[in-house]
């Protein structure tokens, strides 16, 4: 009957921007060299993807289907451009250290490519969660990535906490081990690559593992389906 | 024909106002966020400044007595980089001044020194860089202390002890690294000189900036 679980599966694992449609990978690749400024991208794109599905989907009655894409982006770059502000007002460090990488959200396929995917053509609760899960699932991947990276690159976790979440997360900061000289190639860009082929291969064996464990369960349904019909 | 005319007159007056709302959007976030940001900027600034120049050195307020400095062979920049005054009791007792090194590994590397009337280094701290990071990023202060050894180092004209360990001088260059801590020592170097050589000139210089900021 609710969509609600199937959007969030869709967000969340099967369809997830970042680990399936490998949508906006110039953020997800150079901001997560640290856990902080991972987080950080993260809540800023799930910001502006709620958003923008909200408003697309408001506006999805009014907008003829020449124009939507222009009108889109329109929406999107307003959004952007909002959190920008925002972020540079209430976060001044954050903003510091994600730079550019800011403004590029704009340019992230996931946020247009909802907006025309789902958001265009579903209610405004349902473009709301959409949104959401997306959201949720491409900050997932963006901080597993980012901690991944630190752990193994700085031997840190939440270093520069303090930057996104205030003063009192300095103390966030985990020294994991000890080392003298960064491990460059998981700060460095192919690090990224590298660390985020082993997570897309790892989904794979996942959904294959969870394949091979399906059969039984769909054949128990199957057998019950063919009892209440005779039934 | 006349039907085309009317979809895209109505598709144009659409999208015409939809930038009027979205435009109005930013317009309207930009005028509540404005003075939050200015005053971050401020901050910032002003939270650099008391890292270079020490602030029992001077009462004056340090971020408002901005002067504009140019000179592209001793501060790396053809723009026009600020200098700031610090004065006690209205005499200017030293400066904290902006100065690029241009030949860093990986593109400019900015930094702003502070420099007492003695040429004796009250801090050095970087600004903007986009040095390797885990070997070139140590200049910055979050990632390594290295920058705090300039503090209180005393400058003499000729020094040739002004260089890294590598090339004979008296500064650490760092594990990995040593086109960065090269070029870095030598922008200072360069900065140290520049504001020896103008000293009189930047104290009264009319080139105020930091008025009319926006």
């Amino acid at each position: 009957m609710s969509k609600y679980p199937e959007i969030a599966k869709q967000g969340l694992w099967n369809n997830n921007p970042g680990l399936v449609q490998l949508l906006g990978l110039c953020p997800l690749l150079a901001v997560t060299a640290t856990l902080t400024n991972a987080l950080g991208l993260g809540l800023a794109t799930l910001l502006v993807l709620v958003g923008s599905n909200i408003l697309v989907s408001l506006v999805r009655d009014f907008v003829p289907k020449e124009i939507r894409i222009p009108v889109f982006v329109m929406i999107i770059a307003t959004l952007v451009t909002c959190v920008q502000l925002l972020i540079n007002a209430y976060a001044y460090g954050l903003y510091l250290s994600l730079g550019i990488f800011l403004p590029l959200i704009v340019t992230n396929c996931v946020i247009i490519g909802r907006a025309e995917a789902f958001a265009s053509r579903n209610s405004l609760a349902h473009s709301a969660f959409d949104g959401l899960m997306m959201g949720i699932g491409f900050t997932l991947v963006l901080v597993v990535l980012g901690g991944m990276r630190e752990i193994i690159g700085q031997g840190t976790l939440f270093a520069g906490a303090d930057l996104l979440l205030g003063e009192w997360a300095a103390s966030l900061t985990i020294h994991v081990w000890q080392v003298d000289n960064a491990f460059l190639l998981a700060i460095l860009p192919p690090g990224a690559f590298i660390a985020m082929g082993l997570l897309i291969a790892l989904k794979n064996v996942i959904d294959q593992k969870i394949e091979q464990a399906a059969p039984k369960p769909e054949a128990s349904t199957v057998t019950r389906a063919r009892i209440t019909k005779v039934s | 024909m006349k039907l085309t005319e009317n979809l895209m007159l109505k598709n144009g007056l659409i999208l015409g106002i939809f930038a009027l709302l979205c435009t109005g959007l930013v317009a309207l976030v930009n005028g509540m966020t404005k003075d939050t940001i200015y005053q971050q900027q401020q901050q910032q600034l002003k939270s650099t400044l008391t890292q270079v120049i020490p602030d029992d050195f001077h009462n004056n307020d340090l971020v408002n007595a901005c002067v504009w400095v140019n000179s592209p062979e001793l501060l790396g920049s053809k723009e026009d980089l600020p200098a700031y005054i610090a004065k006690q009791d209205n005499q200017p007792v030293a400066i904290a001044i902006e100065a690029i090194a241009p030949d860093g590994y990986n593109g400019e590397i900015k930094l702003i020194v502070g420099i007492d009337n003695n040429n004796q280094l009250l801090g050095v701290r970087t600004l903007t860089h986009q040095e390797t990071p885990g070997l070139g990023d140590k200049i910055e202060l979050r990632k390594s202390d290295w920058v705090t050894t300039f503090t209180n180092i005393q400058w003499t004209t000729n020094d040739n002890t002004w260089a890294v360990k590598k090339d004979g001088g008296k500064f650490d260059q760092f594990t990995g690294a040593t086109i960065t801590p090269r070029a870095y020592v030598k922008a200072i170097n360069n900065a140290v000189n520049f504001v020896v050589q103008n000293r009189k000139g930047l104290y009264q210089s009319g080139r105020k900036c930091g008025e009319n900021h926006e």
